[in-house]
């Protein structure tokens, strides 16, 4: 019998900590993409709601309950992780396994905005973007997921692929952050 | 010459530095200029064309005349601003345009020519013979003038660049910016203060003000401590606003501290703020008369600033020009602090008298002499002209509002006849509210008032009510301004220092009819030098108006752009020079393929491996040939991870399917894969790949890895604008997916060792698709083809995928194989006449491809009726066939184009080009496929194919494009 062996996008590259920051790497988890057709989305949200106890996410926003979360992905749109899909969803949607498609790490630590400002041209203020808040956004030159998970602490995703390139692009601003006390 | 106990910046602990080889000592964090002043020393460069000697003329990012170079080699960086660089332990700066040394300058010969060098003259002498010009005078000339230099290796310090985001971002902290963001903070807004000095304050730094009934300085340390301990407020120090940009975008260039370890030499920000507040000040500008250039003779608010701020007297024995009352301040300050005035020379009759200092009123000053350093000036009064004694003479011919920003949009200044300046038309750019000193507001009080306004608009704009700002008192002295713009005489008066510009190159080009400012300014160069003209702009444009008969308002200026300080490109490509210039795109095998010391290719983003060398093998055509006999005689294994993964579900899936590829896929069943190929809406063809049915509405379309993401967006578009109706959903699944390739005479052989029982082959004939378990893992089998033997590809999920690539590997070399590369992989592709993006290349219709027969002429799809124009299926078009050399010895290469063999190699003789060529292992020779005009109709002609690059001249066959086993019966099995 063949057995095989998984290994994280980041398995080689992370935790990485400089300064007051840390980067690591998001234990791997069941990841969804939910994607209502014509007319399902109210029926999808409604059994979102009666398995997770999860709403359909506005766009830009997430929820999550007991390790589930929610999080908007995109125009019509939302990666369910944390649990396998039920399969009654894919009555409501088009439902994609994308477990192994991302690379999924965590940016925490004083000073995250400031790195991260140095990679997103989007608005990370607290004010703005609130715990839960995700944007669909570049972080240099690769598309991205960023969601504020707390005070100081972020979530990232690229595609699996890209993980050495987001290292290295986080680490160099980081880097940057430290170097400037 | 330093003053002890003078300079409000304090006592910095003492540094060593050097310039132009010299060992010197100043004080920590003072402008380079201030420590060579206090030096003694004047001579810091030479003039852009006459190599005339140059002094310190400004104390501010304006400067035209005090630049530098520091570094060396790939960090040498040219144009330094001495007024405005910091000194720090070890600094070491040179002058620049200078040879031998700054002191003796060959080129100063220049100066004695001048007669011959002004504006113009160079056009109009260096003309004939026309090829000299390139060839001969302008390599001369332009080793002639110049500042400094690049060192031509590339710049390899690091840079930043960032994003910020606010509420009200206020440029310059002067006491209007200081003002405004306190009041903005106060009342919760989120603020940006940027200011390019290193320390806030602005001018209240250089000036012996009072605030409150307390220094200036006091008022200054309360509110940015106030401002610092907010967190709505980020203070940005040395950072310029350089650019306005649409919707509330400015740029902003942060220099980073050389001495703070390893942060980047600077940060180029975007910053997006929903209102703006502009506290920029004003510059003051020069008086042009005979030889205002020499060393010593300074602005009168630069030499406040080296002596009320760093505590440097510019000279032992000073003299002041000016037409305003602010220059007096200069005089006022400097026998306060010791130093000896010679006089103050004012052209206004009604100049204010003074008991400090001896002031002549109604004078100008119309000569200095003193080539190194300033010696004396002449003076020019109603009793006739007298020399004066003088080593420093502060002149102002009044203040221009630094006003630049507001006419980034295209939105020019008013003239102002009271003040004698430009001011910025109000909603110049759409919420940016200038504030204070850059709209004439030039005392402290004005300042302060208008800052505070300037906030509370902003307030109330942003919805955010607030009481009357607590304005405090300050003082409000008067400026009374006469214009004076030049002195006339005999002599050269400089208006542009930077570009050698003076009055009569003007006036010169008034005569010669170039009377627009804009004209002027090209005839002239003025204003076009690296300090864009900030502190002669207005002079220039003032003596052209008179030179014209026109007035000043009439004259109007020059277009102001951005960057308004120069922004080094490697800030504005921070982080994107080699490596960083894309992202790497990394195989879940990648690895495995460097362990085995495969040669790397890319391919877009990927890296996908090229060969794995084997040792003994000296050639990569060596290796190749090998892992192509893998795939004929046994089994190779290929990532082939990288071609695009598209999962489409629902209801009208199949309808996407027909619509998007050509040929018919509405029946295609589960556990079926099908070749399908789509156009573009032009009728071009798009791309090529399989589909595979993988259940009832629920399918997975490759497409090849050139044009994954063309292929992603075309479907995004077809379901978003074509036929937005369709209850169909995509998705990219390329990353999800780790697929290998399995290929050859003993790939079921390998999948049953694989799987074990779970594998019957009966179950999987060609073109075929399913599930397959693999231990615990449920991964997907494809039964394709590339190579044109029995082919599978096996997908697992990518964290699987390294582990399953050894696996592969393991069994694969027991039986006499082994992994293959892209080299091999394009070979197999080639002997089978199969596509990539080389033949489909954009230009290609199906008809030149020779697949017009998969059409399906009763379904609609993209790109059907355009496909069907007459010049997408004439018969001459240039169209696929196969070549191989008629000497099966001789080489093929890609992009070689082809003649008739009786024809003389030229344009109007060409028949087409290759495509893409390979050695076959299999056949002996090499091959390689071809579009050729009516290429079909000329089977079995001769061709000629002409490489000049490569020095290839061969003789080919036209071919049928599939070379091997054309009934396709190996890879049915």
């Amino acid at each position: 019998m063949v057995e095989l062996s998984a290994k994280t996008p980041c398995a080689d590259l992370l935790p990485l900590t400089v300064g007051a920051l840390t980067l690591s790497e998001v234990a791997p988890t069941v990841m969804t993409t939910l994607s209502p057709y014509e007319g399902c989305r109210d029926a999808l949200s409604a059994a979102l709601e009666a398995r997770y106890g999860l709403r359909w996410p506005k766009p830009n926003r997430s929820t999550a309950k007991a390790g589930v979360r929610l999080l908007w992905f995109g125009r019509d749109m939302a990666l369910l992780s944390g649990a396998a899909p039920d399969r009654g969803l894919s009555d409501h949607a088009a439902l994609v396994d994308q477990s192994d498609g991302w690379a999924v790490v965590q940016l925490s630590g004083a000073g995250a905005e400031d790195a991260l400002a140095r990679l997103c041209p989007v608005d990370l203020r607290p004010s703005v973007f609130k715990r839960g808040h995700t944007a669909r956004c570049d972080l240099r030159h690769m598309m991205a997921s960023i969601t504020r998970l707390g005070p100081a602490s972020f979530q990232i995703m690229v595609f699996r692929s890209m993980a050495e390139t987001l290292v290295e692009d986080v680490k160099t601003a980081m880097e940057a952050v430290a170097a400037r006390g | 010459m330093r003053i002890s106990g003078w300079g409000q910046s304090g006592e910095a602990r003492e540094v060593g530095f050097t310039f132009n080889g010299q060992a010197l000592r100043g004080r920590d964090g003072e402008p380079l200029a201030a420590a060579l002043l206090a030096n003694g020393i004047h001579l810091v460069g030479r003039s852009f064309k006459y190599h005339r000697p140059r002094g310190i003329l400004t104390a501010g990012s304006e400067e035209p005349n005090a630049l530098v170079t520091l570094g060396e080699g790939a960090q040498q960086e040219p144009n330094v601003r001495a007024t405005t660089l910091p000194l720090f332990e070890g600094l070491s700066a040179r002058s620049q345009n200078c040879w031998p040394s700054v002191g003796f300058d060959v080129m100063a010969l220049n100066d004695l020519a001048a007669p011959f060098l002004g504006a113009g003259f160079y056009y109009k002498t260096f003309m004939w013979p026309a090829e000299f010009w390139e060839r001969l005078y302008e390599p001369l000339i332009r080793r002639a003038a110049g500042l400094g230099a690049l060192s031509g290796a590339p710049d390899d310090a690091a840079y930043e660049k960032a994003f910020g985001f606010c509420d009200l971002l206020v440029v310059g902290a002067g006491p209007a910016g200081l003002m405004a963001a306190l009041t903005a903070a106060r009342a919760g807004l989120d603020v940006i203060l940027c200011d390019e000095d290193v320390t806030p304050g602005g001018r209240l730094q250089s000036e012996r003000d009072t605030i409150a009934d307390a220094p200036a300085q006091a008022w200054i340390d309360a509110t940015v401590a106030e401002l610092d301990s907010c967190d709505n407020v980020r203070r940005m120090a040395r950072t310029t606003v350089t650019g306005v940009y649409d919707q509330g975008t400015y740029a902003a260039l942060e220099m980073v501290p050389q001495s703070s370890g390893r942060a980047g030499r600077a940060c180029f920000w975007r910053l997006m703020a929903k209102r703006a507040i502009l506290a920029t000040g004003a510059l003051e500008r020069p008086i042009a008369f005979a030889n205002n250039d020499r060393p010593g003779i300074m602005m009168a608010g630069a030499v406040r600033s080296y002596l009320n701020r760093w505590g440097v007297a510019p000279g032992e024995r000073v003299s002041v020009f000016a037409n305003n009352d602010h220059a007096h301040r200069t005089a006022r300050d400097l026998v306060a602090a010791g130093v000896h005035v010679a006089a103050v020379i004012d052209s206004r009759h009604d100049a204010p008298q003074s008991d400090l200092f001896r002031v002549i009123r109604g004078a100008t000053v119309c000569n200095a002499s003193g080539r190194r350093r300033l010696e004396s000036i002449t003076l020019r009064s109603v009793g006739g002209e007298e020399k004066l004694q003088t080593d420093c003479l502060a002149m102002s011919g009044g203040w221009n509002p630094t006003l630049h920003l507001t006419c980034h949009l295209n939105a020019r200044p008013r003239w102002r006849r009271d003040l004698a300046c430009f001011i910025p038309e109000p909603d110049a750019v759409p919420g940016l509210d200038p504030a204070g000193a850059c709209r004439g507001r030039f005392s402290t009080a004005q300042a302060l008032q208008d800052g505070a306004d300037a906030a509370l608009r902003a307030l109330k704009a942003l919805g955010k009510s607030a009481g009357p700002a607590d304005v405090p008192k300050a003082e409000a002295d008067s400026y009374g301004i006469q214009p004076l713009w030049s002195v006339p005489g005999r002599g050269r008066a400089w208006v542009d220092f930077q570009n050698d510009v003076t009055v009569k190159d003007i006036c010169q080009s008034a005569a010669e009819n170039f009377r627009s400012v804009e004209h002027m300014k090209r005839y002239t160069t003025q204003g076009m030098a690296t300090d864009q003209g900030k502190s002669s702009n207005v002079v220039a444009l003032a003596v052209l108006a008179e030179a014209t008969d026109r007035s000043i308002a009439e004259t109007g200026t020059t277009t102001f752009r951005p960057p308004f300080v120069p922004v080094a490109l490697g800030a504005m490509g921070a982080g994107a020079t080699g490596m960083g210039f894309a992202p790497r795109r990394m195989l879940s095998s990648h690895q495995v393929a460097e362990e085995r010391g495969a040669t790397m290719m890319e391919v877009g983003l990927w890296y996908r491996a090229s060969y794995f060398p084997k040792p003994g093998e000296t050639s990569w055509r060596q290796s190749c040939d090998r892992e192509v006999g893998y795939v004929r005689n046994a089994v190779g294994i290929a990532d082939v991870s990288t071609l695009g993964k598209i999962d489409i579900q629902g209801p009208d899936a199949a309808r996407l399917l027909e619509y998007v590829y050509v040929n018919r896929f509405s029946k295609l069943a589960p556990g079926r894969v099908r070749y399908g190929l789509m156009l573009r809406e032009d009728g071009f063809v798009m791309d090529d790949g399989t589909t595979a049915c993988l259940g009832e509405n629920h399918y997975v379309m490759t497409t090849t890895t050139a044009a994954a993401g063309q292929a992603m967006a075309h479907l995004e578009f077809v379901t978003q604008v074509l036929q937005p109706q369709w209850n169909v959903r995509i998705s990219s699944v390329t990353e999800q997916w780790a697929q290998f390739s399995i290929a050859g005479p003993k790939a079921r052989a390998l999948l049953q060792d694989l799987a074990g029982a779970g594998f019957v082959p009966s179950d999987w004939p060609f073109m075929s698709c399913g599930q397959l378990q693999l231990g615990d893992v449920m991964a997907r089998l494809f039964r394709i083809s590339f190579s044109g033997e029995e082919a599978y590809e096996l997908a697992v999920p990518s964290r699987y995928g390294e582990s399953l690539f050894r696996l592969l590997l393991e069994r694969a070399e027991a039986v006499g194989g082994g992994p293959y590369g892209l080299e091999a992989l394009n070979v197999l592709r080639l002997e089978k006449g199969f596509l990539t993006h080389a033949e489909i290349n954009g230009t290609a219709s199906l008809h030149d491809l020779g697949l017009e027969e998969m059409m399906n002429p009763d379904a609609p799809c993209v790109g059907q009726v355009m496909a069907g124009r007459e010049g997408l299926v004439a018969r001459d078009r240039m169209r696929l066939v196969g070549i191989r050399p008629t000497d099966p010895g001789e080489r093929l290469s890609a992009g070689a184009h082809l003649f008739d063999p009786d024809d003389s190699v030229e344009r109007k003789n060409d028949q087409g080009y290759v495509t893409s060529v390979g050695h076959s292992p299999t056949l002996g020779h090499m091959i390689g496929l071809a579009l050729i005009k009516s290429g079909p109709d000329r089977i079995g002609d001769p061709i000629r194919m002409v490489d000049h690059t490569a020095g290839l001249d061969v003789i080919c066959d036209i071919v049928e494009p599939v070379f091997f086993d054309p009934e396709g019966e190996r890879a049915r099995g």
